[in-house]
């Protein structure tokens, strides 16, 4: 295994004293939990900064749970589903979309960057999108920086 | 044969989606099932494929949960990499025999873990990804396959020993050798599948020589995200992404020069399908499609062309290609064709080839081994009203090996032949099946949590990168873990032991396993604690392995601290788990069938063969429906006697309650226990509710002088007239599609061409100088139908197109009916002045489904027809338990299709109705009605219309919510939307979420508290 990677830097970064971000990442059971392990499967590299957590329906994840992450200092979250028509439980991906957007106007008016939340759909075959999301929140939430819980803007 | 001698097991020959779907059933019904699958992993062709027609569906996504369902199944044993010898006996009683190939791999002691691959140095191609990519000589079929075992393909294997030392479990067995086998059952459903057509037969398109030639299932592969280039749409030759793509259809379909008459049925669609893929990976893509005829016969199929061609601007041009040359500079493609009548030519960067759908190679090898008997083109024989039988009694067929099909009838057959397969043994019921002994449940739930954590190393996959040793010990400095070790492979059956010996020694009340994904392993955990005497709920997993060592490969640091993260998250819930009973249903194992027409009969037949007492309720005085108008067949078969000797059978068995000329008022209940009322007042308990309440040919009052011209009528009027003998005069013309596919009613009514040819054939037959013109837009004359357009063409009927959006004109002059069309071939207006003018109508839903629908809770279409739980896989069956659709209350079909479906309709019921009880997910909602105010507000948000707001049965004032555990699947969804926080998801309650939110942030809190 050669260390030249792009990631090398990212693991430099978390063993310093630059800013690391923590990302909860909420996953539904039947297709972004199976997509985030098909990234596995294919050995797909991304930053090491996020913790997933498995409901069965992206629908389960109740704005309670964001808002905890949010107090408890997660300076992102991202909630992912399955592709609208393709909801194991038939349309409870869109329930999640009406949700996740209040939300974020929600959390615009407490004066958090709206960004903080994400809503993706990823299906049990998109590993590489899995892996492309991570990167690409994972690089937003570094650019927007530390949540204010945590002492940031 | 006596009763005694029957076997209850079934064989099951081939593990696609329709083997699967046969296997489930029956294993879900009391029967012992032997897959036998000649690959080393089941799967089929569904597996390979990126997405699904008519709802972009991700092929892998839906089949997945199928896979695993089949790989575990107590009652399902998977015969993989096997070839089969000989079948002695006869129906009830057969003797298999035959050899599985050797794997090379211990099928036992491999994880599935793959380090073998990553290190083995022989590279080969890969025919999962049609060869578009390569794999290892050690393999695995595909990353999701089961059983998820490798093998060594002993024709590219060196022997070089690196995958045997690389292999921690030691499960590489080079000197490994075949092995025979033996078993006995008693029927066998055969399902092979199909191959694709060759394309290099078709030397004039170029394939095997032009690059960046392809067929439609490589394409498939290059659309897929785990395919060659990662779902981007690139060309084999230099990798760029084409801008134009030709898509050429009937490639060894509807071809005399290969011996292939036939329509392959599905290429059409997946065509469409795979353009509209193409599209939406690449904007600026063109797809352009050179077709004969469009055959988007199935159900929403022509909105699916409609949308094609007006939302994504995919271009249709109708001709048939004569030749592919490619410019040897750029290697783009050069096509030649004729566009009414002018020859083209157009550049493409890439051409796909629409293969057709072979008989398996296999075939004749199989007719031979089994004695049954193959068709002309060299498919499986069936009959027009014995769909999936066999010429050999006991054993059955079902999928693309009887006939070219798409997955939603496969399925549907798969289940027809389950229900078949059933019958013939249905006394042998329940004598092979095992259920497994548990020791009793241990109380926890006023003990305190003593946690064990078990982490693994996975040979190397985990522990090559997460420092193992290190999260086993942070997990014992976690409050109330009271145990951890770590695992090389915390999978393996000494492990099993191991925890079950270390729950024992140490009281643990609650396992977490750190390892790989609970997809695919928590069952296997939660029968181990399940046998140390612990409620299976009380487990929790953390992916260390997927969704940590593997994606995090060079951050040894960051992965190991993420591993520690993630098992005290794990630990976090796991505190906090509870027992959790799957709560019983009491069956009712009565079955009602509303519709007494050809499916509704054979369902209620097939039912009552396997013993089920079935009521069976029809609105009109007689049985047999539509069937009874329909006088022809095709095949030549007589469908009316047919239906009379369904009626009499039915009238005559003692298990079937026949209520004619009667109405259902309403139904109440759930899967198990439905009661329904009639409106003549009869009340009716039972388990399973089957509708089949068929559909109706469209009227077009007012339309082409329908109702005004005598000589103007419909199809089924006209072949009324003809059985009759009352037709008069020698010239007939017909008009096809009409009232379907134009507006307010988009999609095709699948039977009408068919319909045409067997009526056209008819007079030409009775009369060869008659006339008769048929006027069409796309003849839709699929599978094996193809030869009735063919010999209706052979007997001199003329063929005029007419454009989709130009349709004939009707004229009255003086009782004499005039009909003008504009010929698309040549542009010119014809005038045919017919003596009879029949009009090939669409299908209308039945009157009356429209009332069903409310009183079962299950939707219909726009289009009025019953809307099942899924149209890929789900075909029969509603997203409300226990009930079911067959025939054409589900969508236009043809008589075979439709008693195919009556029968799966029987095979699904037969899954609640062969138990006592059922058994509910542990994982439902629950509510504390002493915080429910009964707002209603989670009520919309239940897809299974689980939920309802009654009167509070301790204060009439107040109202709160009633859950229906019988319908309610766990999603969460009403949870989620709670304001109040009365529900509670079981096993993911929001204590439990909440505690593993705040685990994963622990340290951000602790670092917030110092700044404090």
């Amino acid at each position: 295994m050669s260390s030249a990677t792009p990631n090398a830097q990212s693991q430099e970064k978390a063993e310093g004293d630059d800013f690391v971000p923590k990302i909860i990442v909420f996953c539904c059971n039947w297709c972004s939990y199976a997509g985030a392990d098909l990234a596995g499967v294919s050995r797909l590299q991304m930053p090491p900064h996020f913790r997933v957590i498995r409901v069965m329906c992206s629908a389960r994840v109740d704005p309670e749970f964001v808002l905890r992450a949010i107090q408890k200092g997660a300076d992102g979250v991202l909630v992912a589903g399955c592709h609208p028509a393709d909801c194991h439980y038939i349309g409870g991906n869109y329930r999640t979309r009406r949700r996740i957007a209040l939300l974020r106007m929600l959390l615009q008016q407490f004066g958090y960057d709206p960004d903080r939340l994400r809503l993706e759909w990823i299906s049990a075959g998109e590993g590489e999108k899995f892996q492309k999301t991570m990167v690409d929140f994972t690089k937003t939430i570094e650019e927007i920086g530390a949540s204010p819980m945590r002492g940031g803007d | 044969m006596a009763t005694s001698d029957k076997i209850g097991a079934v064989m099951v020959v081939g593990g696609g989606i329709s083997g699967l779907q046969s296997a489930l059933d029956l294993a879900d019904s009391g029967f012992k099932v032997y897959l036998v699958e000649k690959q080393p992993s089941i799967g089929g062709t569904m597996a390979q494929l990126d997405k699904t027609f008519p709802t972009n569906d991700c092929a892998m996504c839906i089949m997945a949960p199928k896979l695993v369902a089949t790989g575990r199944h107590h009652n399902i044993e998977l015969i993989t990499n096997a070839d089969i010898a000989k079948v002695d006996g006869q129906e009830g009683n057969f003797t298999v025999t035959g050899t599985q190939r050797a794997l090379r791999v211990d099928a036992s002691k491999c994880t599935g873990c793959g380090s073998c691959a990553q290190k083995c140095p022989i590279e080969t191609t890969d025919e999962y990804n049609e060869n578009t990519k390569v794999r290892k000589a050690i393999f695995v079929k595909y990353p999701q396959a089961v059983p998820l075992v490798y093998s060594i393909d002993q024709e590219k294997c060196i022997g070089c020993g690196i995958c045997a030392e690389e292999c921690k479990a030691e499960a590489v067995e080079y000197d490994q050798k075949e092995s025979g086998f033996e078993i006995k059952v008693g029927s066998i459903i055969v399902s092979p599948g199909f191959d694709e057509f060759d394309a290099r037969l078709k030397a004039e398109y170029g394939y095997g020589v032009y690059q960046n030639v392809v067929s439609s299932i490589e394409f498939e592969r290059i659309l897929s995200a785990t395919g060659p280039y990662f779902g981007t749409v690139m060309r084999p030759s230099d990798g760029d992404i084409p801008e134009k793509i030709a898509f050429i259809q009937c490639v060894g379909s509807r071809d005399e020069k290969v011996g292939n008459e036939y329509c392959s049925g599905v290429c059409c669609m997946y065509s469409i399908k795979e353009a509209i893929i193409a599209k939406e990976h690449g904007g600026n893509i063109k797809p352009k499609i050179f077709f004969m005829d469009m055959r988007a016969f199935g159900k929403e199929f022509e909105e699916y062309y409609n949308r094609a061609q007006n939302e994504y601007g995919i271009e249709f041009v109708r001709s048939r290609i004569a030749s592919v040359f490619e410019d040897p500079k750029t290697k783009n493609l050069v096509v030649k064709y004729v566009e009414k009548g002018e020859p083209k030519e157009e550049e493409f960067g890439l051409v796909v080839l629409a293969v057709g759908l072979t008989p398996p190679e296999d075939a004749e090898t199989l007719s031979k081994v089994m004695k049954f008997g193959l068709n002309d083109d060299g498919f499986c024989q069936t009959g027009a009203f014995t769909p999936v039988s066999t010429s050999r009694p006991g054993v059955f067929v079902s999928g693309a090996f009887s006939s070219p099909k798409d997955i939603p009838m496969t399925v549907a057959e798969a289940s027809g032949a389950a229900a078949k397969a059933a019958s013939a043994i249905a006394s042998a019921r329940g004598t092979l099946v095992t259920k497994k002994e548990y020791p009793a449940e241990i109380d926890v739930s006023e003990q305190e949590a003593r946690i064990g954590v078990f982490v693994c190393h996975c040979g190397i996959n985990i522990g090559g990168v997460v420092k193992v040793p290190s999260v086993a010990e942070y997990a014992r400095s976690l409050p109330n873990v009271v145990y951890a070790e770590e695992n090389l492979y915390t999978c393996s059956q000494d492990t099993q032991e191991k925890i079950k010996q270390m729950v024992k020694e140490h009281n643990l009340n609650r396992v977490v396993v750190a390892s790989c994904t609970p997809r695919t392993h928590e069952p296997l955990f939660q029968n181990t604690i399940k046998e140390a005497g612990l409620n299976p709920y009380l487990f929790e997993m953390a992916n260390i392995r997927d969704q940590c060592s593997w994606i995090h490969l060079h951050e040894a640091a960051a992965a190991t601290k993420k591993a520690k993260d993630l098992v005290r998250m794990a630990v976090a819930k796991s505190r906090l788990l509870e027992s959790l009973e799957n709560l019983t249903i009491d069956v009712n194992q009565q079955a009602l069938v509303v519709g007494g027409g050809a499916s509704g009969m054979v369902a209620a037949l097939e039912l009552a063969k396997q013993g089920v007492k079935v009521h069976l309720v029809e609105k009109e005085k007689e049985l047999g429906g539509n069937l009874l108008k329909l006088h022809y067949l095709p095949s030549g078969d007589d469908p009316v006697e047919y239906v009379q000797s369904l009626s009499k059978e039915v009238a005559s068995n003692q298990n079937i309650t026949v209520y004619t000329g009667k109405k259902v008022k309403s139904i109440d209940g759930y899967v198990g226990n439905f009661k329904t009322t009639l409106e003549s007042g009869e009340e009716i308990e039972h388990g399973t509710v089957i509708l089949a309440v068929g559909a109706q040919e469209y009227k077009p009052e007012g339309e082409f002088l329908y109702g005004k011209n005598p000589g103007v009528m419909t199809l089924l009027e006209f072949k009324d007239k003809l059985k009759k003998g009352e037709v008069k005069g020698n010239t007939h013309a017909f008009i096809q599609c009409v009232g379907s596919r134009e507006e307010g009613h988009p999609n095709c009514s699948r039977v009408c061409c068919t319909g045409t040819m067997t009526a056209a054939i008819k007079v030409k037959e009775k009369n060869p100088d008659a006339k008769v013109f048929v006027l069409y837009r796309d003849i839709r004359t699929y599978g094996f139908r193809e030869k009735y357009y063919k010999d209706a063409a052979e007997k001199g009927v003329t063929f005029i197109r007419f454009d989709d959006g130009t349709k004939p004109t009707v004229e009255d002059k003086g009782g004499k009916i005039e009909v003008r069309v504009t010929d698309e071939d040549t542009g010119k207006e014809v005038l045919l002045t017919p003596d009879n003018l029949v009009l090939a109508t669409g299908t209308r839903p039945s009157e009356g489904s429209e009332e069903l629908a409310p009183m079962l809770k299950v939707p219909i279409t726009k289009e009025g027809f019953f809307l099942e739980a899924h149209m890929k896989l789900r075909p029969v069956d509603f997203a409300t338990e226990g009930v079911y659709v067959a025939g054409l209350a589900h969508g236009p079909k043809f008589l075979d299709e439709s008693i195919g479906q009556g029968l799966a309709a029987v095979a699904r019921a037969m899954t609640v109705l062969s138990k006592e009880t059922l058994e509910a997910e542990g994982i439902v909602a629950s509510l504390d009605e002493t915080l429910c105010d009964g707002c209603g507000i989670c009520v919309p948000t239940c897809e299974y219309k689980a939920l309802e707001i009654v009167p509070d049965k301790k204060d009439e004032e107040k109202k709160t919510l009633d859950i229906n555990i019988g319908l309610c699947k766990g999603c969460g969804a009403c949870v989620g939307s709670c304001p109040s926080g009365a529900l509670t998801q079981m096993g993911f309650s929001d204590e439990q979420i909440v505690a593993m939110i705040d685990a994963a942030l622990e340290e951000t809190v602790k670092n917030q508290e110092v700044k404090q």
